[in-house]
């Protein structure tokens, strides 16, 4: 027979981790943490360098010969590009400010998640190569060799950064942590190190106009199946067009919200909006895509997706575009598009047709958010809403980071969401609006093969989601990003069971009082409406024969 | 005294030394973070194993049943589940318990107020615990894969459902699941 332990052998086992520095704590690729590396092909068709099959897990990354002196002659290069990066790598005094604030730190407890760790691994190679202290006294001021281990480390946590730009938030110099990782995203990519998930989207989106691949009439065929579901719940048919010279508006939607559930039924409450008030629009099965993963790739990458949906919308002749409830989209068209591919000035100043009111802050980009748009129908009345369809949701919002911190966009969601429904409940103030908590998976990372890594990333957003919906009994988090329509379902299914995840305009959907409508017996999910579209014969509950 | 009293007595300190040695399972800088921010939403995993470690020694030391004693394992285990951990790290946290029994106990025992076999009696409950543990991490884990797998099925959920309507006519159950 066993016996038990004495006190004193389990004092002998070391529960605590090695104290090693960060530099010589080398990066270990676990399965469920790490995304897989690119396809050839993907690379091919974005003419990126080094096509090749190779895997992080193999020991040969099968770099080219030269890896090295890229690397160094990329970074120069980009050091005179972006006076930017020059100024965040050298002005950074480890006051530490950001190093909590990242959700991949408070999430997985891993050190070099900590934004100014993470942009360390960068700073160390530029003050050992760019600085001449760096190249004198090496590692006492914080310098290192560049080796083949620190593209590995790049390659491992460049891509743990959502770009979510919470960090920055509170650094007092205004560093830009997600710059660094953009940046150190495209020098590996000069190595051809670039994840499947972004570069096979991009690809994609290049190939055929939207991240998933969907070719025109497929793309087509899928909002003929919104349209059928439309009429089955409203008993109307609405009347989408593509590709249609002279329409006033092109409306562009990240494609997730054609393909994906739950993001469909937030292009079935655009459509239902569209129809209402009568707007002359047209849907493009080229410019079939809001989203832009160049943004995750490279400058250039990102250049070429942004310019197709304004090309298209040049060759429609649109007057301007209407954007769809997306995340990084509106990152890229507020603070990229005019200076990329802008001012777009064939277009013309974007003006409702509905309300007559002009949208002054998209006079450049012509481009216009939909909740912006929604809100501003709402508030002048032009919608007939009946919040009472949406009393079995109990709401909160999650401000989507790129639409909060890179445009200041807080209200309008919120407006509508208090119109179209009458349970809504903020979650704490330090993590909402632009304290908001990234979902763990943007930027590039919503793949499935690093979901334990989402999970982690994604935990300080749940936890306050779970406090809510312990407190207030929320049961929907509202949200207006694609991407967080993909991951948050996983998210709160991991996290807080019992709180699903909509679009803005999918409540606005079930709220909205269409004319010539049938009477609403279910929710745009099908989902039957309390006490609505009772069969003949049937009880109502609390009620007798008598 | 007896043990059970002296485990009530000495519950704040007891729970402050197994909390000290839970958070040094995390590198150093890492584990200064989780001590000292005290603000729930700033510190969601400082948080979580705070809540976790009270309510499993309060639970443990009334001797409830698993089934109470859940909730506040699943709070911390869910958590090192998906945490660079393995396995027996994920779940090893509970066996700390009897290390900072140890080192609280230790000059009662000196005194001669708590026997070595008291300690022994108690490290033995604590072996009970751990086996919630595994529980539900196995279950945790158990979970993710699930989730994986439903999200992937989301992604085409609606070419599929589409795709049959097109060949039946009809969207079907199992297509909507």
């Amino acid at each position: 027979m066993s016996r038990i332990s004495k006190p004193e052998e389990l004092m002998k086992i070391n529960y605590r981790p090695p104290k090693t520095g960060w530099m010589d704590t080398p990066v270990e690729f676990r399965r469920g943490t790490w995304l897989y590396a690119a396809k050839p092909k993907s690379l091919e068709v974005l003419e990126l360098p080094n096509p090749r099959e190779w895997s992080p897990e193999e020991e040969d990354w099968k770099l080219p010969e030269n890896w090295k002196e890229i690397l160094l002659q990329g970074l120069k290069e980009r050091l005179e590009r972006f006076r930017s990066l020059k100024l965040f790598l050298d002005i950074c005094v480890r006051c530490g400010a950001c190093a909590d604030k990242c959700h991949f730190f408070l999430g997985s407890g891993d050190p070099k998640n900590m934004p100014v760790l993470r942009a360390e691994l960068l700073r160390s190679i530029y003050r050992r190569d760019f600085t001449t202290t760096g190249k004198i006294l090496g590692k006492l001021v914080g310098a290192r060799d560049l080796t083949v281990e620190v593209v590995k480390e790049w390659y491992y946590y460049f891509y743990q950064c959502t770009e979510c730009r919470r960090c920055s938030l509170y650094c007092p110099f205004g560093i830009d942590t997600a710059e660094i990782t953009m940046l150190g995203r495209e020098l590996l990519g000069l190595l051809g190190c670039y994840p499947d998930w972004t570069v096979a989207s991009a690809a994609n989106c290049y190939r055929v106009g939207n991240h998933v691949g969907i070719e025109p009439h497929a793309f087509r065929d899928m909002v003929e199946f919104c349209v059928d579901e439309i009429e089955n719940i409203t008993g109307i048919r609405v009347e989408p067009t593509f590709n249609r010279k002279g329409a006033e508006i092109l409306f562009i939607a990240p494609s997730g919200d054609v393909f994906a559930d739950p993001g469909i039924y937030t292009f079935m409450g655009y459509l239902m909006l569209f129809h209402e008030i009568g707007l002359d629009y047209t849907l493009s099965t080229y410019a079939s895509e809001g989203g832009n993963f160049g943004l995750f790739t490279s400058h250039e990458v990102m250049k070429r997706l942004n310019a197709k949906m304004y090309a298209e919308a040049k060759r429609l002749g649109v007057k301007w575009i209407l954007g769809g409830e997306c995340g990084h989209m509106w990152r890229v068209i507020h603070q990229y598009m005019d200076t990329m591919n802008g001012p777009a000035d064939f277009l013309e100043e974007p003006v409702s047709p509905i309300t007559g009111t002009k949208f002054e802050n998209a006079k450049s980009t012509k481009m216009v958010h939909i909740c912006e748009f929604t809100a501003d129908l709402i508030r002048h009345g032009k919608l007939n809403l009946d919040p009472s369809r949406n009393d079995h949701l109990i709401v909160t919002f999650h401000d989507s980071c790129n639409p909060s911190r890179a445009m200041g966009f807080f209200e309008e969601p919120r407006y509508i969401l208090k119109n179209v429904c009458r349970n809504f409940y903020e979650m704490p103030e330090n993590t909402i609006k632009e304290n908001t908590f990234c979902c763990g998976s943007g930027a590039g990372l919503n793949a499935d093969e690093n979901f334990e890594m989402r999970m982690r990333g994604g935990f300080p957003r749940a936890n306050a989601v779970r406090y809510v919906h312990q407190k207030y009994g929320v049961n929907l988090l509202a949200c207006i990003c694609a991407i967080d329509r993909a991951a948050l379902p996983a998210l709160m299914d991991y996290w807080v069971p019992g709180v699903a995840v909509a679009g803005v305009h999918e409540l606005l959907g079930n709220a909205l009082v269409m004319k010539g409508e049938k009477e609403r017996t279910t929710t745009l999910r099908g989902e039957p409406l309390e006490g609505k579209g009772k069969r003949e014969g049937e009880m109502e509950p609390g009620k007798d024969d008598a | 005294m007896k043990l059970p009293q002296v485990l009530t007595d000495r519950k704040p300190e007891i729970i402050a030394r197994w909390f000290h040695l839970v958070v040094s399972t995390y590198p150093p800088d890492t584990a200064k973070f989780l001590l000292q921010e005290k603000d729930p939403f700033a510190n969601p995993v400082g948080q979580a194993l705070r809540e976790g470690l009270e309510g499993i020694y309060e639970g443990w030391l009334k001797g409830v049943s698993e089934k109470e004693l859940y909730p506040y394992m699943d709070r911390i285990v869910r958590i090192r589940a998906v945490q660079d951990f393995s396995p027996s790290k994920a779940v090893g946290f509970v066996l700390l318990l009897k290390e900072a029994l140890r080192q609280e106990l230790e000059p009662e025992i000196k005194k001669g107020h708590v026997s070595w076999e008291d300690l022994e009696y108690a490290y033995s409950l604590v072996d009970r615990v751990q086996l919630l543990a595994f529980d539900v991490y196995a279950k945790c884990r158990e979970e993710l894969y699930e989730i994986r797998v439903k999200e992937i099925k989301n992604r085409v959920q609606k070419l599929w459902e589409r795709v049959n309507k097109e060949i039946t006519g009809e969207v079907r159950p199992e297509d909507t699941q």
